[in-house]
């Protein structure tokens, strides 16, 4: 057991510092998403912190995960802007990588990296949220090109993005997890109409996408016709696996704002008690994180103990940002600073605790993950 | 960075498993027979060599059994004696000693040791007595100073409350998954299964900070103060909540005398309220994070 950086870790942890000191400018920090956000994340590609986890054979910088880790950490100690290609470096690649055909990998791997091609998820739909079995967007084989119509929701980046991993039913006599199929579909495609869908926080961060006649060619099928199911399991075993840095990172520079903001603002005891435990619960699943890591780095497969973390974190999430609201008193309802302003403004900590309220909902509701706990890790009898 | 025991300190947590499991009372002679006293004092001193994350898996096993003896106390003052000695040691905290009648010597917070003459109080859990000494003319003082121990003492504590979190979990998972009602395992029902589910998350997060703070407490790293109070605070309060939620789901027989659960439940008590309890400790916390560091 050594809980501090090894001499490697510690350098890449260094370099990786002074770069982005140098290299993160107020144009990117505070700049419009769409422009700031493909400026910096043509910075990352080039200086290689694009894909550090990918194999070296498909351009990555077969990099452990150690490194990815001190990555997200170093990002969110930064507030640097995410990466526009999260899907596809996190989700689409990694499932071409896992199930796609070579001229898939020639294709589209070289793009995600460079983020010259942005992707979508379109997984859910309005009646298939959190049982993904029930997608009705239906994909009809017409000699060498499925045909697909349907709606998606919930689509991150899919107002910007030239890609999308869609999960559609192939089989219309198919029930449940059968007759699914996996394909890569270019949105610029005839056909695919993308509508911004607003959330309670007035912005419009995810879309509705919707799908009339589009032909997506056969050679765009990721494994097999009908095995949609299992690769999608993958995307998802890919969003859920690398969740946990990033998230545990960005809580910690929540609860930086919320001392900062207790220590100008003052604090009741029972408000300090509060920050406390918030603080003391970001050092456990700090800690916890780097368990299931290490049982990663290992067996590579992530620790079970770490599949905790997204449902402690985004209840954690909610308590902080509500916390900051009642530090702030009368004055959090006004709407003064704006939600890229830093922790002082009401506008500010009002976007990010509505926008809170969504942690417990998107990437598997606390409901699903509580299953799988319950399920997997403690063996209990399914409840469906 | 690597988090996660070696091979070596699985295999003790096998044999302390195996053992207390069998021996959940054992005399204190028979753990210092397994070499399991003095595990963390250096070889010079008379101890095992090993370190404090070694000593860290024995408290959380005999958590875990509900082990009844003073181990804990008499490791923990091991370390800060110039050299091992034979006696079973307790330390006295807030004028209440554990184990008192067990003990033959105590070692109070003004560092003086004496004799383990007193009387034991009737205390909620029974496995672990509180007792008062009386006053004593004969008082040795012992060089070095209190913060060590009080550390120690602590983050032991704070392994010991895992240890029982973890034990009180599986009773409940086991429970649900064999008790049948409305024709269902009752493990079935999501409203039984995911306190469980939360029971287990907090146990692991709870894990993950008494480890650290055993680590920071081995190393003497300078963050040792903060991570010991975070564990001491968080590590007892999941007990407590653990037992409380596997007490539920026991329904009826868990609320029983015969019933092991009540055990667990008053040693994790305990282990909140001994030492500092968790408000006091997450106080100490705020204060680092919040309030001006004094420089004189």
């Amino acid at each position: 057991m050594n809980l501090r950086d090894t001499a490697e870790e510690a350098t890449f942890r260094a370099e990786l510092r002074e770069w982005i000191d140098s290299n993160l400018t107020d144009e990117i920090r505070h700049g419009r998403f769409e422009e700031a956000g493909r400026d910096w994340s043509r910075k990352l590609y080039a200086a290689g912190y694009a894909g550090l986890t990918w194999p070296k054979e498909y351009g990555g910088a077969g990099a452990p995960y150690s490194h990815q880790a001190i990555f997200l950490e170093e990002m969110a100690r930064a507030e640097a802007p995410s990466h526009l290609g999260v899907i596809g470096l996190g989700m689409a690649g990694p499932t071409i990588m896992a199930h796609g055909t070579d001229a898939q990998k020639e294709r589209h791997l070289d793009k995600i990296l460079s983020t010259e091609e942005i992707w979508c998820q379109g997984f859910s739909e309005p009646d298939a949220g959190s049982d993904l079995s029930a997608v009705r967007t239906t994909a009809r084989q017409e000699g060498d090109h499925f045909v697909v119509n349907g709606q998606k929701v919930w689509s991150s980046f899919a107002h910007m993005a030239e890609w999308c991993i869609l999960v559609t039913r192939s089989d219309p006599e198919s029930q449940r997890h059968a007759g699914l199929t996996y394909l890569l579909v270019d949105m610029h495609a005839p056909g695919v109409e993308v509508r911004p869908l607003r959330q309670i926080t007035g912005e419009a961060e995810f879309n509705e996408i919707f799908f009339t006649d589009v032909e997506v060619p056969l050679q765009n099928v990721v494994g097999e016709v009908g095995s949609g199911w299992q690769v999608a399991m993958t995307t998802l075993l890919h969003e859920r696996g690398t969740l946990g840095f990033a998230l545990t990172a960005g809580l910690e520079a929540q609860i930086r704002k919320l001392t900062a903001l207790a220590k100008q603002k003052g604090a009741t005891e029972v408000q300090r008690d509060a920050i406390a435990r918030e603080w003391i619960g970001l050092q456990a699943v700090r800690y916890t994180n780097y368990r299931s890591l290490t049982t990663l780095m290992k067996t590579g497969i992530p620790g079970p103990e770490g599949s905790g973390a997204k449902l402690w974190w985004s209840e954690a999430n909610q308590r902080v940002t509500k916390l900051a609201l009642e530090l702030l008193g009368s004055e959090a309802q006004l709407l003064n600073g704006d939600s890229q302003s830093h922790g002082s403004a009401p506008g500010y900590w009002q976007h990010q605790q509505l926008r809170s309220r969504g942690n417990t909902i998107e990437a598997g509701t606390s409901e699903i993950l509580r299953n799988i706990i319950a399920e997997r890790v403690l063996g209990l009898p399914r409840s469906r | 960075m690597e988090f996660a025991f070696t091979q070596e300190q699985e295999e003790l947590r096998r044999e302390a498993r195996a053992f207390l499991e069998a021996n959940p009372s054992a005399p204190l002679a028979e753990l210092r027979d397994l070499g399991w006293l003095g595990v963390s004092v250096p070889e010079e001193r008379g101890g095992g060599g090993l370190s404090f994350v070694d000593e860290a898996i024995l408290f959380e096993e005999a958590g875990r059994a509900l082990y009844a003896g003073p181990f804990l106390t008499t490791a923990v003052v091991l370390a800060a004696l110039p050299e091992v000695d034979e006696n079973a040691w307790s330390v006295e905290v807030d004028g209440l000693v554990p184990d008192l009648d067990a003990a033959d010597r105590v070692l109070s917070e003004e560092m003086e040791a004496c004799a383990a003459e007193g009387e034991t109080l009737p205390t909620v859990d029974e496995t672990r007595p509180l007792g008062r000494l009386v006053a004593q003319s004969h008082k040795v003082s012992v060089a070095g100073e209190w913060e060590p121990v009080r550390l120690r003492l602590l983050a032991a504590l704070a392994v010991e409350a895992v240890g029982v979190a973890q034990k009180a979990l599986e009773l409940g998972v086991s429970y649900v998954s064999q008790r049948e009602q409305f024709g269902k395992k009752i493990g079935t029902y999501q409203a039984v299964s995911h306190p469980l589910a939360d029971t287990y998350v907090e146990t692991e997060l709870a894990r993950s900070l008494a480890y650290w703070a055993a680590w920071c407490v081995a190393e003497e790293d300078e963050g040792a103060a903060v991570a010991v109070a975070a564990a001491k605070a968080q590590c007892a309060e999941t007990a407590v909540l653990a037992c409380e939620r596997s007490i539920q789901v026991h329904g009826g027989i868990g609320f029983t005398w015969e019933h092991v659960l009540h055990r667990y439940y008053k040693r994790a008590q305990w282990l909140d309220a001994f030492g500092g309890n968790a408000a006091t400790h997450r106080a100490a916390v705020a204060a680092a994070l919040l309030d001006p560091i004094l420089v004189d």
